[in-house]
């Protein structure tokens, strides 16, 4: 069709009102994406589409392009490894040195530490599973500080878990997809981290600000803290687990508290994520425990079967030697209130919800029969008794 | 001959759109040479700013979004944070393009440095907003740096399609 016959071939409009509307509809598209992004939540459909298209082809692309410079790292690593091996071979051995010193320490703590575990009946934190993965990629900027890990979905990474570098706590996932997952790190302008100082255990939120040291907020309490004080997660909120290593406080120039990151200490190349996600999980694996429990025989009375079951623990002992299984107690509270409320009926423990840990499952098929008399006595879970010379 | 036919859109808007982008994923690798981390320029904003000044398209605020939204994407920011923030800077240069045309290459830079201290002020309050706290004021001023120092970029830019197009001599 010619441009005579074109009804708008005398149209003619002025190039700048295009560009304009061009441009007015360009801001309304970003505005609305702007207003609707809600990247650090913990939802997992928060992430968007995009952003998991983006990440799972960033991902591979961006991981083959850093190969190279890991090479030449490596290569650069050997290099001086070679020319400093005399050196680096008398520092290590003063640090074995002193590395068995400590062994030695930390085998005597760890044995009065479980003695007073098991006489206290202390339900210690699970271990906590863990995933590696390697960094692709990074930003830096003052409004996004993140980075993109090659492990995502398939590992079983979901947003809230923290990650960890070898030194410390680097952030924690806030997008999922396919092979790959995006750490929101500590010195993001959108992070908050619950944390304590390990000094006088005064809690505080960790904020970021786009710089390389996040502020130490809301601190209580008189001189809460110190130059140096270490700083750790306080697991407030059980968003993570208490006692990750964070950093270090320093005073700022703005007269400020600040923390020095502990994995700001090497390159964070590699990390691990934990799969943590909230004390709430302790109460499903526990439900997830009981429901796997083999069905009683018919003549026997139901057992009482329910995570929530607050019977006190000596009744609980008595009653479900003869009919529950040993799994559905807890591995800690039954064997550790029976024995000693035999004896010293003044200091039973008072009694607490029978929660289990989900730190120890044991399989179903150890189980004992529901009708065996001999199962409640578990005589390999009972904690030692204490021996006389430890002071309570 | 080649100055007599129009300006094909992909040579000055797609090649250096393709090319910020290849810069910006590149420059987001987790490299540390010398025990340093690599900075972090804003390398889009030389084509939204050179790309108004060249001369009014339609096509350029579309790409300017595309750059912005990839720059959300790889860097992980809330998404259209860097779109809008690129889309005013590249709005104000077309705004103020007359008072730009024939100015000596100091005076563009420092339209050049006020565009980007547009674009930084612009995420400084949106990012604020969104997080309820304030951005580190030293490093904005080292991405500021860091990105006012690409100009020449922007330079080679404006000077190679400010005539190439016979239509709008």
């Amino acid at each position: 069709m010619a441009l005579r016959e074109n009804p708008f071939g005398e149209l003619k409009v002025p190039l700048a009102w295009t560009a304009g509307v061009a441009l007015v509809l360009a801001m309304v598209v970003a505005l609305v994406l702007l207003l609707s992004d809600r990247r650090e939540t913990f939802q997992t459909e928060a992430y968007g589409a995009s952003r998991k298209v983006g990440d799972a082809i960033a991902a591979p692309v961006t991981g083959v392009l850093a190969t190279p410079g890991e090479w030449i790292g490596s290569g650069v690593d050997g290099v001086r490894g070679y020319f400093f091996a005399v050196s680096e071979n008398r520092r290590l051995k003063e640090e074995l040195r002193e590395a068995r010193e400590w062994q030695v320490a930390a085998l005597a703590l760890r044995d009065t530490n479980d003695r007073y575990k098991a006489l206290l009946g202390l339900k210690t934190d699970p271990p906590i599973p863990m995933v590696a993965a390697r960094t692709v990629s990074e930003a830096r900027g003052p409004f996004s500080n993140t980075r993109l890990a090659n492990a995502g979905k398939e590992k079983g990474i979901k947003p809230g878990n923290p990650v960890m570098s070898e030194n410390g706590l680097v952030g924690r996932v806030i997008g999922v997809t396919d092979g790959a997952s995006r750490i929101l790190l500590l010195t993001d302008i959108a992070s908050r981290t619950p944390v304590m100082i390990d000094r006088t255990n005064a809690r505080a939120i960790l904020a970021g600000d786009g710089g390389p040291n996040p502020r130490l907020e809301y601190l209580r309490g008189q001189d809460p803290v110190k130059q140096g004080d270490r700083i750790v997660t306080s697991g407030d909120g059980g968003v993570l687990p208490r006692g990750l290593p964070v950093g270090v406080a320093v005073k700022g120039l703005d007269g400020r508290w600040r923390a020095v990151l502990a994995s700001d200490a090497a390159p964070v190349d590699f990390v691990q994520v934990m799969q943590f996600q909230d004390f709430s999980q302790l109460a499903a694996a526990a439900a997830a425990e009981l429901n796997r429990m083999p069905v009683p025989p018919p003549t026997n009375p139901p057992p009482v079967v329910g995570v929530t079951s607050a019977t006190p623990a000596p009744a609980a002992s008595t009653t479900a030697g003869q009919t529950a299984p040993a799994a559905a107690r807890p591995t800690t509270t039954a064997p550790a209130a029976a024995r000693p409320a035999a004896s010293r009926p003044a200091a039973t423990p008072a009694p607490r919800p029978a929660t289990p840990r989900p730190a120890t499952p044991r399989p179903a098929t150890a189980r004992p029969p529901a009708d065996t008399p001999a199962a409640p006595s578990a005589p390999a879970a009972q904690p030692q008794p204490p021996p006389p010379e430890v002071p309570f | 001959m080649a100055g007599a036919r129009p300006l094909a859109p992909w040579r000055w808007i797609g090649v250096p759109l393709v090319q910020c982008l290849i810069l910006t994923v590149l420059f987001s690798l987790p490299y540390r040479p010398f025990g340093l981390s690599l900075p972090e320029p804003i390398f889009p904003m030389v084509p939204a700013f050179a790309w108004a000044v060249i001369r009014p398209s339609m096509l350029a605020p579309v790409a300017v979004l595309a750059m912005g939204l990839f720059l959300d994407i790889v860097w992980g920011a809330p998404m259209g944070l860097w779109a809008l923030s690129l889309l005013l800077v590249y709005g104000a240069a077309l705004v103020g393009r007359s008072m730009m045309a024939g100015q000596s290459v100091p005076v563009m830079w420092a339209w050049y440095a006020a565009a980007t201290g547009l674009a930084l002020g612009a995420a400084f309050l949106f990012t604020m907003v969104g997080a309820h706290a304030t951005a580190d004021p030293i490093a904005i001023a080292w991405q500021f740096l860091v990105t006012v120092i690409l100009f020449p970029f922007a330079h080679l830019l404006i000077d190679r399609f400010e005539d190439a197009d016979v239509r709008f001599r």
